[in-house]
């Protein structure tokens, strides 16, 4: 911040040597030539849910994250933020394993999810990704009854044994998401006519009914109006005494709002992570600070 | 970063923004700069027994008041409008408060031009005008300069006047323990020594106030408050990079 520019020397210079003015070309803050590995702020915990230790993620020749180290703690809501194709949602969808579906994506570094590695040849992904729920930009409900949707994880699972115990799953669910008393009449409807805001909190709903340690959440938000918005972010702030959280969000505004710490990715770098308040009012990194005052993104 | 250190608030991508914050910052030196010319005549109508200009600087203080309601509800919209974060956040925080501390600068003048007018009107007093004049301009000066590193962006120069506001508390002491010899000497003194006295106190406080826009400018810089914290404390946050 505020360092004298080097390209002025530069200029003085070209000025020297010939009489002609060279315009120098204009430095912009996203051309910041970041060195790999390197963030500032707090990027490690004590006892963290997730370990994260210099993570690769290439698809094909295309490096998407770069050498990325971070702790993610017990019952923490930190959130991503960066510009598009930062990397953000490549590296929250490592956390549960949605990459492994994609061909050409290949994963190097440790991951550990308290203390064991989620990429682990004999890992169970199933078994992962019930404590690793995921919900996502736009709320995708089954074409299924209000209660199925929410049934669906238990009964695969194998988590409730006698019809009364799944009605008990469906409505704690329901609840936590809070969305029970607006269902609690209708939860043989088709989930597919609730509105935007409704599925989205049917989908988290859907998401805790297999008790999850950690939600990942894409964008929950992006598709719903500031009604539902504020509601998913309470019930946020709410599921953050049980769960870990982790968000990425294109709303600074949310970042700021929801968050304990906020992270700042940029092109495949994690370039700041930082407690939230910190974040919003004195980021450590010129980039950070470009992006979160809108000077480019 | 290739600006300058006067356009890091100028390179958003919303035009209309850097727009916003252009005016919040040429607005607020407006009112700093008439806020320092109040100072100034009000001390000028004292020193030299100019009744007429003590008024004048009485009846521009609502010119002052003015801008201060203007300059907060620019500062109002530019949060609901941009949620500014960062050192955007922190210009239009510091401003918002900045502004308080000229407007009562605003009243200190106008309380000494008050003075200035009522002691015009018994002629010129024999105690204390030194003492004034040196001190009035030492706080003036210390007004300019803060505004200064405010245009600037110098947390050097603000955590100078910091230090320089330790100064003006010793003038004044020392000011006040001359003022009570006279006043001891000669008891028909006393009235106007108090008056004099009245003015040093203005005075003192706007040296006060330029010290609050100093502390103000090093938390826009550093993003750190150095409000009622010790000098080497503010001297390791200026001086880190």
């Amino acid at each position: 911040m505020n360092t004298m520019n080097p390209g002025i020397s530069a200029e003085a210079d070209a000025r020297h040597k010939s009489d002609a003015v060279i315009p120098v070309a204009e430095e912009k803050p996203e051309d910041t030539v970041i060195e790999e590995g390197k963030t500032v702020g707090k990027a490690f915990a004590d006892n963290p849910k997730y370990k994260l230790r210099h993570v690769d993620v290439s698809y094909g020749d295309d490096r998407a994250i770069k050498n990325i180290s971070l702790d993610i703690g017990r019952n923490e809501v930190i959130s991503f933020i960066g510009p598009s194709g930062c990397g953000k949602s490549t590296f929250l969808r490592c956390l549960n394993r949605m990459n492994d579906s994609i061909e050409s994506c290949r994963i190097t570094g440790q991951l550990l999810l308290d203390d064991e590695d989620i990429y682990a040849s004999k890992k169970d992904v199933v078994e992962l990704r019930a404590r690793v729920g995921m919900v996502f930009q736009k709320p995708n409900p089954f074409p299924k009854s209000i209660y199925d949707n929410v049934a669906y994880g238990p009964k695969i699972h194998g988590l409730a044994n006698r019809k009364a115990e799944l009605d008990d799953i469906v409505e704690n669910s329901l609840r936590k998401a809070g969305l029970w008393n607006e269902v609690k009449d209708r939860l043989d409807a088709n989930a597919t006519g609730m509105s935007g805001g409704q599925q989205q909190r049917l989908c988290i709903a859907r998401a805790i009914a297999v008790s999850p340690e950690v939600i990942l959440m894409d964008e929950p938000c992006s598709a719903l109006d500031p009604i539902a918005t504020a509601r998913i972010e309470e019930l946020i702030s709410e599921m953050s005494k049980s769960y870990t959280i982790v968000i990425v969000t294109h709303s600074m505004q949310q970042a700021a709002r929801v968050s304990h710490r906020t992270a700042y990715f940029h092109l495949g770098h994690l370039v700041e992570v930082n407690e939230t308040n910190k974040v919003f009012t004195s980021p450590q990194h010129d980039l950070t600070e470009s992006y979160i005052t809108g000077r480019f993104g | 970063m290739s600006k300058g250190k006067e356009d890091v608030y100028g390179d958003h991508i919303s035009n209309q923004f850097n727009h916003d914050l252009a005016g919040l910052k040429a607005e607020f030196l407006k009112m700093g700069g008439m806020v320092e010319q109040q100072v100034h005549d009000a001390v000028k109508a004292l020193v030299e027994s100019d009744g007429q200009l003590g008024e004048e600087v009485r009846a521009k203080d609502r010119e002052v008041d003015k801008l201060e309601i203007e300059i907060d509800e620019e500062a109002t919209l530019v949060i609901a409008r941009r949620q500014p974060a960062a050192r955007d956040l922190r210009l239009v925080i510091s401003v918002i408060k900045m502004v308080a501390d000229l407007e009562r600068v605003g009243d200190e003048a106008k309380k000494i031009a008050k003075l200035a007018v009522a002691l015009s009107d018994e002629g010129k007093a024999p105690h204390g005008y030194v003492e004034i004049r040196h001190i009035g301009e030492h706080v003036a000066n210390m007004l300019r300069d803060s505004l200064d590193a405010f245009a600037r962006l110098d947390s050097r120069q603000a955590l100078r006047i910091m230090k320089e506001d330790k100064r003006v508390d010793e003038e004044y002491k020392a000011a006040t323990r001359s003022l009570i010899t006279f006043m001891m000497e000669d008891p028909r003194n006393i009235s106007r020594c108090m008056s004099v006295m009245w003015v040093l106190r203005a005075l003192e406080r706007v040296g006060d106030h330029a010290c609050n826009l100093a502390e103000n400018v090093i938390f826009m810089v550093k993003g750190e408050d150095v409000r009622h914290t010790p000098m080497e404390e503010a001297e390791r946050i200026v001086g880190r990079d």
